[in-house]
């Protein structure tokens, strides 16, 4: 099954490198991953999403805990998270099509980003499936680009994967 | 006059690179490194002579690496190698990759291209922390001159941390040139993971499997040694009346003489211990990590055995065996919290299942056999055993030899043998033996080698000599790659395929380098060839021409079940007094 990994990394040279190596030479399967700032200044924060068994994924994790940048690492696929995806979808649109786009898109709180002579950009956040049905929904019409980030996450609530302040 | 002018060095001041390299790694405890200089480090080695720190120059960097290697493993310090970049940082990598795998406290400092010319393919430039990323517990790149003496405390600090393993740090030649005010960091911001308190709850349930064990059996391993956990293991063992086990690494870690020990476990181990795993209801295993060599198949391992493991590194629990209690603990701290829950008990009934499978592998042993005078290895290991009184300090190379030492020498102490486990690294031996000797001045230094792997190093001979160093040189020579040649017996039909090995003439090749050396061709030359060599005090090298196409037995095959051992055949016993 699928599971997600949030790690607090130092933000230094190579430690992208470092992560991407353990799971090449490990040989674990990286479904998605994304780093990005965080609260916290010279820390970034991943979110890593890992096909595994619990037992595989539990090695992800602890081998992700033994790199010297890799600062703390939580396996949330247990806890409640908020989720998200964002995916920039470029459309075939006619001009006379806009409106109808417009509307089908505002369903998933999606919206055009762009507009070219003959195609939209479609920006648009949610959870994989969602993304996933709008891409479905738009497709019909001629999906030519799609561009998306992985799966960001964090765990509901007041206990995240944070610093300790 | 060197140490008087470190004292004066109180920080605070300014100091080049090279001077803050020296300065750390003698705040560290160092006082001997192990190396090979080049361009990109010649600043550092310029500067080297200003401090209190013996540099030893092995004839290749491979060398520098195992030297510093022994020198750890058989001193729990850390050892320190140097190179330049390039080449000599790539020669490096089959040490480094060595110690990795063993877990090995190391720190490997490398000279590096200008930071300005980082990316140019500048004259010997590789991407070093690129390429020991792998095979490294952590490394860095040091661009900055203010950055270097952290990024050296913190290297140290990992080294030894957690799980102990190399870290290196590639260091540009502007940086060791640039001047900067040294300032030391008595807290490194970042000294890698340790293990923490074991679980009290784990704690009790372990106690409970071994309170309600009828056929309990103990694996001990590497984190033993490392611990300093050889007493409460003997306690726990004792008190609870549990047979141990022992992997490659773990030899020593429990004395040998011990009447619950059983010597070696796994593809060469000897067969009753195997049968004990498999017969065994509940395995405790502790410092070790269910490697391939020792679990042979892991579907057939030890079904019958609830398992306890207590285990340093987090991410080897559950990694090849699945347990029942994990104890994620340094393995000392564990032991000396449960050994007080585990009640007194006997198991007599399954003492003595476990000795009458021990008769029948004595009746088996090479050396109860016929005596018809030829050499055997296994007569050379047994008589370096009995004439040094177990009490060398054996390094060995890998191969059959290196699996005859460990069944026909047995350790009593831990550190006595130092040997690649992981990596299996031929041409270990010699360079790792340089380094125990300095480590361990006053030991008596045996090399165990065969004629392959001695060869692949031997060039080290030459520091040997440089720095007069009485380490003694036993080479197992059979005139072939002896374990591959044995899987070919076995396993590819006899097919002998590139391995009979010509070699030099070994004792000719040691006196080449000023060492004293000589040849035994026969039983009745062993004695005193070994003796004679214990009395030289500037060690030397003995030629020992063994049988050609003896096999270490027993043997699993490669991912068969451990119980399923390919053994020797049994014959009738040898004549009282026959055997060396």
């Amino acid at each position: 099954m699928k599971h997600t990994l949030l790690a607090r990394v130092q933000d230094q040279p190579g430690v992208l490198n470092r992560v991407a190596s353990l799971f090449r030479r490990r040989a674990f399967n990286i479904d998605s991953l994304t780093v990005g700032a965080s609260e916290s200044k010279g820390i970034s924060r991943m979110t890593i999403v890992v096909d595994a068994t619990r037992t595989s994924a539990r090695l992800v994790a602890a081998n992700l805990g033994k790199l010297v940048a890799v600062e703390e690492v939580t396996d949330v696929t247990h806890l409640p998270t908020i989720a998200r995806d964002l995916a920039l979808i470029r459309v075939r649109c006619a001009q006379e099509e806009r409106g109808p786009v417009h509307d089908l898109v505002a369903g998933f709180r999606a919206r055009v980003a762009d507009v070219g002579s003959d195609s939209v950009i479609v920006e648009a956040t949610g959870t994989e499936e969602d993304l996933n049905a709008l891409v479905e929904l738009l497709r019909p019409r001629g999906v030519l680009e799609i561009v998306r980030t992985g799966r960001v996450a964090m765990v509901r609530g007041n206990n995240g994967n944070g610093s300790e302040s | 006059m060197a140490e008087a002018a470190r004292r004066r060095r109180t920080g605070g001041e300014t100091m080049s690179g090279a001077e803050i390299l020296w300065e750390c790694l003698v705040r560290e405890g160092v006082d001997t490194v192990f190396g090979y200089p080049g361009g990109a480090i010649l600043p550092a080695y310029d500067a080297l002579g200003r401090f209190p720190i013996h540099h030893v120059l092995v004839r290749h960097e491979q060398g520098a690496a195992h030297v510093a290697d022994g020198y750890a493993r058989a001193s729990g310090r850390v050892g320190v190698a140097v190179a330049t970049s390039g080449p000599g940082a790539t020669n490096l990598t089959t040490g480094i990759a060595t110690a990795m795998l063993d877990s090995v406290p190391t720190v490997f400092i490398t000279g590096q291209v200008p930071s300005k010319l980082l990316g140019t393919d500048a004259f010997q430039e590789t991407d070093v922390t690129g390429i020991t990323l792998p095979i490294t517990k952590h490394n860095e790149l040091v661009t900055d001159v203010t950055r270097l003496a952290a990024a050296l405390r913190e290297a140290f600090a990992i080294a030894r941390s957690g799980r102990p393993g190399p870290v290196l740090v590639d260091i540009c030649k502007d940086v060791q040139q640039a001047r900067t005010t040294f300032e030391w960091p008595e807290d490194p911001a970042r000294s890698g993971w340790s293990a923490p308190a074991p679980d009290p709850g784990q704690l009790a349930r372990a106690a409970d499997m071994i309170a309600a064990s009828e056929r309990p059996l103990i694996l001990a391993g590497h984190g033993i040694v490392r611990a300093g956990a050889s007493h409460i293991l003997t306690a726990l063992a004792e008190k609870a009346d549990i047979p141990v086990a022992l992997t490659l690494l773990g030899l020593g870690g429990f004395p040998a003489s011990h009447s619950l020990s059983l010597g070696m476990m796994g593809m060469h181990g000897e067969a009753y211990v195997n049968r004990a795993i498999q017969r065994a209801d509940l395995i405790i295993a502790l410092g070790m990590r269910f490697d391939d060599r020792v679990t042979g198949k892991l579907e057939t391992f030890a079904r019958h055995a609830r398992k306890i493991h207590v285990e340093l590194d987090p991410s080897e629990i559950g990694k090849n065996v699945p347990v029942d209690v994990a104890l994620q603990a340094d393995v000392r701290e564990a032991l000396e919290a449960l050994v007080p829950l585990v009640p007194s008990r006997h198991h007599r009934a399954w003492l003595e299942e476990i000795a009458e499978g021990r008769e029948d592998t004595r009746a088996r042993d090479l050396l109860q056999q016929p005596d018809d005078g030829r050499l055997y290895a296994a007569h050379v290991i047994r008589e370096l055993w009995r004439a040094t009184g177990g009490n060398a300090l054996v390094v060995t190379d890998v191969g059959q030899h290196q699996m005859w030492e460990a069944q026909y020498y047995p350790h009593e102490r831990p550190r006595s043998l130092v040997t690649s486990g992981g990596l299996g690294t031929m041409g270990f031996a010699l360079p790792a033996a340089i380094g125990a000797k300095m480590a361990c001045p006053d030991a008596e230094v045996w090399v165990v080698a065969g004629d392959g792997g001695f060869q692949m190093t031997q060039c080290e001979l030459a520091t040997l000599r440089q720095e007069n160093l009485d380490v003694k040189i036993a080479v197992v020579n059979n005139g072939f790659l002896g374990m591959v040649r044995q899987w070919q017996e076995f396993f590819y039909e006899k097919r002998y395929s590139a391995t009979p090995l010509l070699s030099p003439d070994f004792a000719a090749l040691a006196a080449a380098y000023g060492l004293p050396g000589c040849t035994v061709t026969s039983r009745s030359g062993m004695e005193a060839a070994i003796a004679a060599m214990r009395a030289s005090p500037q060690g030397g090298l003995i030629d020992f021409r063994v049988e050609r196409e003896e096999a270490v037995y027993p043997m699993v095959p490669s991912g068969a079940d451990i119980g399923d051992m390919i053994r020797r055949p049994a014959q009738a016993p040898a004549e009282e007094g026959a055997t060396a």
